[in-house]
This record gives C-alpha cells, sequence and structure tokens, in this order.
C-alpha cells in the first residue's frame, strides 16, 4: 500500500513566496528608475511609485493566473498593507527622533538638581528636571487619590447594581472622557482657583487631571468587572453575604489585577497632559513638595518651556524631558499590559 | 452546648450596609453627571457676560481686541470666536479625512490580513501611540513633520491649486491649517483604528464564512460583508475622532499660526484654533479678558460634547445596518 502523505495546498509553496520576494524587489527596482528617469523626486515619490508599482504587479500575476476579482484581490492588499504601513511610520519616527535627540540631554544632574539656579540658555551641565519629576507625581499621587475612588465607584454601579441610571451614566463617561483637557483646566480656574485658592499650586493641576483620568478609570474598570463571571457572585450570595460583603470580599479581590490595569492606564492617559497644568500650576522652576502652596513644576509644564525657550541647550532639555515622560508612560504601559494578560484570578 | 443563633428574618428587603453601599456607589456613579454639570455651571457663570454683551457675535464676528485706558481698565472690548472656531472645525476634518482611511486600512489588516505572530505586537504600538502626550506630537509636528509636510502642501498646491481650498495667496505655506490637520490625523490615528479594528472584530463568523463558501475573495468578502457591518461603528470611531481633534491644544499650538481672519484657505499659513487660543491669551490676558476665554472654553465643550454623543450613539448601533 502506498502511503498518502497530507498536504496543504493553502500554504505558499516556495515558489510562491520566491515570487513574492522577486515582485517586491522589482517593484522597488522599478520604482528607483521611475524616479531617476522622470522629474519625479523625494521620498514621497518612492513611496508612492513603489506602492503603484507592486499592486499593478500583483494584479497582473494574479489576472494571468486567476481573474478579474483575484487580480482585485490582490492590489487591495497591497493598499492595506500600505496603509498599515502609514500608521507605523509615523510612530517610528517619532521614537527614533526622541531617542536620538533626547540622549544628548540625559546626564546625571538632570535627575539631581531643578531649574531655579539655571536659565534656559545655561550649559546642559547646569540644573536639571528633578523638581519637574517630583512635581508630576505629587500631581499624579493627588489626581489618584480623588479619581480612583470616583472612576471604580461608577464602574461598581454599571456592573453590580445596574439601576435605572445605567444607561445614562455610561452616556456621560464617555461624553467626559471627550472633554478637552483644556476645558478641564478652565473649568477648575473658574471654580476653584478664583474664586477659593486665588493662586496657582500642584493641588489645582490634580484636580484638572482627575477630572481626565474618571472617564479612563471608570471605563478600563467597568470592562474588568464585567469579565469576573457571574458564579462568583451568586456564591457570595448563596452563602448568605450582603451585597457590600460580596463585593468587598469576592468581585474586588477577584479583579485586582484588572483594576490596578485601570489605574495605570489613567496615569499614563494624564502623565504627559500639558494645557490645564500650563493654566493651573504656574510651572516652578524650584523643587517644591507643598502641592497646596507656591508653584510646582511638572514634566509637560518643563518640556513646554523649555522648548519655548528656543536655543539650543534649551530645546536639548525640552527633549530629554521628553525622552523621561515618553520613558516613563511605556513603563507604565507595558506593566498595565503585563498585569491585564493575567486577567482574572480565580 | 453553644445555643444556635437566632434565625434571620426572612425579608427582600437589602440590608442597612447593603442600602449605605448602594447609596455610596450610585452616588460615585452619578458624579459624572455633577462633574459635567458644574463645568457648564461654571463656565456659563463666568462666561455669561461677555455671551450677553456680545450677543450672537461671539460666534459670527471675528474681531479679538482689547483695550485699555492708563489706569488698566477696559474701554473698548470685542470678542468674536467665529476665525477660531471654523480653523477649528476645518483642521479637525483635515485630520479626519487623512486618518479615517489609514486607521480603515490598519483594522482590515488587523483583523483580516496580517500574520498572527504580528498582530498582537502592531496592537500594542498602536495602543501604546494612543498614550503618547500631546506635547510630543507638537514638538516633533515642529521640528520633523512641518517640513515634509509644507512640501506636500506646495505639492497639492501646485496640482490641484484650481480648487478654491487648496490656493494660496500671500505664498506662505509655514503653519497652515493643513500642517495642523496633519499632525492631528496622526493622533487621532490610533483612537479611529481601535474602534474600528474592535466592530470589524465583531463581524459574525457565519457571514464571512458564508461568503468564503460563495467563492469570495477576502476584499469581495470584505466588501460585502465587513464593511456594511461596521461603517457605522466606523462613523462613529471617526467621529470620536473629530471630538478629540477639535479640543486639542498644545499640539495644534506649536504648528499652527494664529491669525484672527476667517481663512477657508487650508494650505495657507493663518488658522484658528479655540483651543490654542485660550492658551496664547492667557499669559497676557487681565481678569475681564480671562472671561471672555472662558465663554470661547464653554463653546468649545459644547462642541465637543455634542460631537462626541453623536459618536456614542453612532457607534452603538454598530451591527444593525448590516443585512
Amino acid at each position: 500500500m502506498n502511503e498518502v502523505k497530507p498536504t496543504s495546498p493553502w500554504k505558499p509553496s516556495a515558489k510562491d513566496k520566491l515570487r513574492e520576494l522577486v515582485t517586491f524587489f522589482g517593484s522597488m527596482v522599478a520604482s528607483f528608475t521611475l524616479v531617476a528617469v522622470t522629474e519625479l523626486k523625494g521620498k514621497l515619490a518612492y513611496f508612492v511609485s513603489f506602492v503603484f508599482i507592486y499592486a499593478a504587479i500583483s494584479a497582473i500575476y494574479s489576472f494571468r493566473r486567476y481573474g478579474k476579482a483575484t487580480a482585485k484581490d490582490s492590489a487591495v492588499k497591497v493598499f492595506i498593507a500600505c496603509g498599515a504601513l502609514l500608521t507605523i511610520i509615523p510612530i517610528a519616527s517619532i521614537l527614533q527622533t526622541i531617542i536620538s535627540k533626547g540622549y544628548k540631554g540625559i546626564r546625571p544632574n538632570l535627575f539631581l538638581s531643578d531649574m531655579s539656579m539655571a536659565t534656559p540658555t545655561d550649559p546642559l551641565t547646569n540644573g536639571g528636571l528633578l523638581h519637574a519629576i517630583v512635581g508630576t507625581i505629587i500631581m499624579i499621587g493627588g489626581a489618584l487619590i480623588l479619581s480612583v475612588p470616583i472612576g471604580i465607584l461608577t464602574a461598581l454601579y454599571l456592573t453590580e447594581i445596574k439601576g435605572r441610571f445605567t444607561q445614562p451614566i455610561r452616556f456621560l463617561v464617555q461624553a467626559m472622557s471627550g472633554v478637552p483637557s483644556i476645558v478641564a483646566g478652565l473649568f477648575i480656574l473658574s471654580a476653584v482657583v478664583y474664586p477659593i485658592t486665588k493662586s496657582s499650586s500642584g493641588f489645582m493641576g490634580s484636580l484638572a487631571l482627575s477630572i481626565l483620568m474618571i472617564p479612563t478609570v471608570a471605563r478600563t474598570s467597568e470592562e474588568v468587572l464585567g469579565l469576573i463571571p457571574q458564579d462568583l457572585r451568586e456564591a457570595g450570595t448563596a452563602l448568605g453575604g450582603t451585597q457590600w460583603r460580596t463585593v468587598a470580599m469576592i468581585v474586588l479581590p477577584a479583579a485586582k489585577s484588572g483594576l490596578m490595569t485601570a489605574v495605570i492606564l489613567g496615569i499614563a492617559r494624564i502623565a504627559g497632559e500639558t494645557a490645564p497644568l500650563l493654566l493651573l500650576t504656574g510651572g516652578g522652576d524650584r523643587l517644591n513638595f507643598n502641592p497646596f502652596d507656591d508653584p510646582m513644576g511638572s514634566l509637560p509644564f518643563y518640556i513646554w518651556k523649555s522648548f519655548l525657550a528656543g536655543s539650543e541647550e534649551a530645546v536639548t532639555r525640552a527633549w530629554a524631558g521628553l525622552l523621561v515622560l515618553v520613558v516613563v508612560i511605556l513603563i507604565l504601559f507595558v506593566s498595565a499590559r503585563i498585569l491585564s494578560t493575567r486577567k482574572v484570578a480565580r | 452546648m453553644t445555643k444556635a443563633p437566632a434565625p434571620r428574618e426572612i425579608t427582600t428587603q437589602p440590608r442597612r450596609s447593603d442600602r449605605i453601599f448602594r447609596r455610596i456607589v450610585t452616588g460615585g456613579g452619578l458624579s459624572s453627571l455633577g462633574i459635567l454639570g458644574l463645568i457648564t455651571l461654571f463656565l456659563g457663570y463666568r462666561g455669561y457676560e461677555i455671551i450677553a454683551s456680545e450677543g450672537l457675535s461671539f460666534i459670527t464676528s471675528s474681531d479679538w481686541t482689547v483695550s485699555y485706558d492708563e489706569n488698566g481698565n477696559v474701554t473698548d472690548s470685542q470678542f468674536g470666536l467665529a476665525a477660531m472656531l471654523i480653523g477649528t472645525i476645518l483642521s479637525a476634518i483635515v485630520a479626519v479625512v487623512v486618518a479615517v482611511p489609514v486607521s480603515v486600512a490598519m483594522a482590515l489588516y488587523l483583523n483580516f490580513y496580517s500574520p498572527h505572530a504580528l498582530k498582537k505586537y502592531l496592537i500594542a504600538v498602536i495602543d501604546m501611540m494612543a498614550a503618547f502626550p500631546s506635547i510630543l506630537f507638537g514638538i516633533w509636528g515642529f521640528l520633523v513633520l512641518m517640513p515634509s509636510a509644507e512640501y506636500w502642501g506646495k505639492l497639492l498646491n501646485k496640482y490641484l491649486g484650481f480648487i478654491p481650498i487648496f490656493e494660496v495667496n500671500p505664498y506662505i505655506f509655514t503653519r497652515s491649517p493643513f500642517i495642523a490637520g496633519m499632525v492631528l490625523a496622526i493622533m487621532i490615528i490610533p483612537i479611529i483604528t481601535s474602534v474600528s479594528r474592535e466592530v470589524f472584530s465583531q463581524t459574525p463568523l457565519d457571514r464571512i464564512q458564508a461568503a468564503y463558501a460563495l467563492g469570495a475573495t477576502r476584499w469581495s468578502m470584505i466588501k460585502a460583508v465587513v464593511i456594511p457591518y461596521g461603517k457605522s461603528g466606523v462613523i462613529g470611531g471617526a467621529m470620536l475622532g473629530l471630538g478629540r481633534a477639535m479640543g486639542e491644544t498644545v499640539a495644534v499650538y506649536t504648528v499652527l499660526n494664529i491669525v484672527f481672519q476667517i481663512n477657508f484657505k487650508i494650505l495657507l499659513g493663518a488658522g484658528g484654533n479655540v483651543a490654542s487660543l485660550i492658551i496664547l491669551r492667557f499669559g497676557e490676558a487681565n481678569l475681564f479678558e480671562i472671561k471672555a476665554l472662558m465663554a470661547a472654553g464653554l463653546v468649545l465643550f459644547g462642541l465637543t460634547l455634542v460631537i462626541n454623543a453623536f459618536a456614542a450613539v453612532i457607534v452603538r448601533r454598530t451591527g444593525s445596518s448590516g443585512r
């Protein structure tokens, strides 16, 4: 009896792969020649001509082999892949720019001193962003204290109580996530700074940031709490627990890592928020640990100020600050992803 | 022998602890209503005087001048937001027009084309991009994107200059609404992509398989099944992006030349933006002008709120339009 070997005809064969490769490099060469021969020039011309030539070659091949519908399919595939590429290009460019421009400004004194004794045009060996880092941490801390309880309570209302306000609240949280950050700043300015405190301080920044943070925390927590199996709640009730005990002892602990994710995403949302801080915090250059008094610096404010100062050293400072800020956000982001892959502890 | 505890009363009434719990949670839940209400109230209260004295011309005229006598008292003032509002809408529309095709392509790629291993990383990268601070986009846009975008603007003007909105006169391309729109487009691509990806991935599998079984290619399947199903979701995502683009402050401020003149020519280096106006004027404004800025903030707030509300309604209706 002769054995029948299993085949997988849907997989691209070596010949297909080779053809793909040849098409790819062929179109690359063709686009180079096109740019060299005609009066088109620049990166844009290379990109556009490459995409069109690649699409045309794939389409012609498919048309000859399979027919019209497949030709269209392969041409569209090229355009869709090119759309995906267009999304990646700016990210790559942004990361490359921050790293290449920011690393020059990263030196030990950056993390050890503030700007109170340095002007923007000073060499980079003078001054640093310690005050900005401290200020950002304090403001985020303040925003956390205010917004995490409210955010999680909102999520609990949407998942546990499900009262008659569920739909309106879900809608309002959505609407709140679209509040422009500058409006949050103006609101705190009009509601707290002018009538009550009459001066800018770090805490005012925290208030504005928490308005921006609540929707993120609430929506992510709602998703996480929705993933908790209904059995757990029923088990809690069956054991004679009140709803309060069930939520506090079973639902919330089970959702712990997910709620952490929600909090971290909230922090990542506000860490780089600039506009409200420009209105509310005063942006001091001196190290300040008191959020209720005196202007307080922050990373976004520091970056903004250095960027507007315009001198070469100042712009390098701004990039260094951006690098620090982005690294912080990336760390937060990665830890949120790691936590969220564990999703629900049973 | 210990006595068994007295049997509890059987009742459907929640216990006292539960009543308190429910009340606190409901209170927390209603806080979003409270905050939105307070924002309207306070901005309205501060800006009321300006809106009342300017009347309709607050949104139809485009003069923004305050003059003082030697004691610093306001002698004459005109506040009109028309140029700023039109500029805001213009650059936001440019952003959406540029971002939607790219985002839809990315969402389709993620759902139907990308290799499985790549998909996870691409999603992570896009989510990460959504978390980038706006000041980063602003500075990157100013230093890196603007030179290229200016060149693209010149190309558009050269080949499509006969269309009125692509006219440029005088010949200034720097810091135009088009460039601001490009920066905003890059900022809103992650939002539109993730909403579209979400709705595309909800396409019922049986419809997809039915299309394939009838001999559809991947693209004809997408055209016949996925797009009709996800259309309203994509529109909702685009509107979310539009709302975000309108409220953006810092990124626009760095790349836009703010001029108090209505300008529909998107390539010309003169535009307006409500949020950036607030930052621009805030530093030197006195209390009277700040009231006007509060009123401007109220208008911006109302605008984004309406757009977001529409977006939320449309996204929720996803799937009802597909067959």
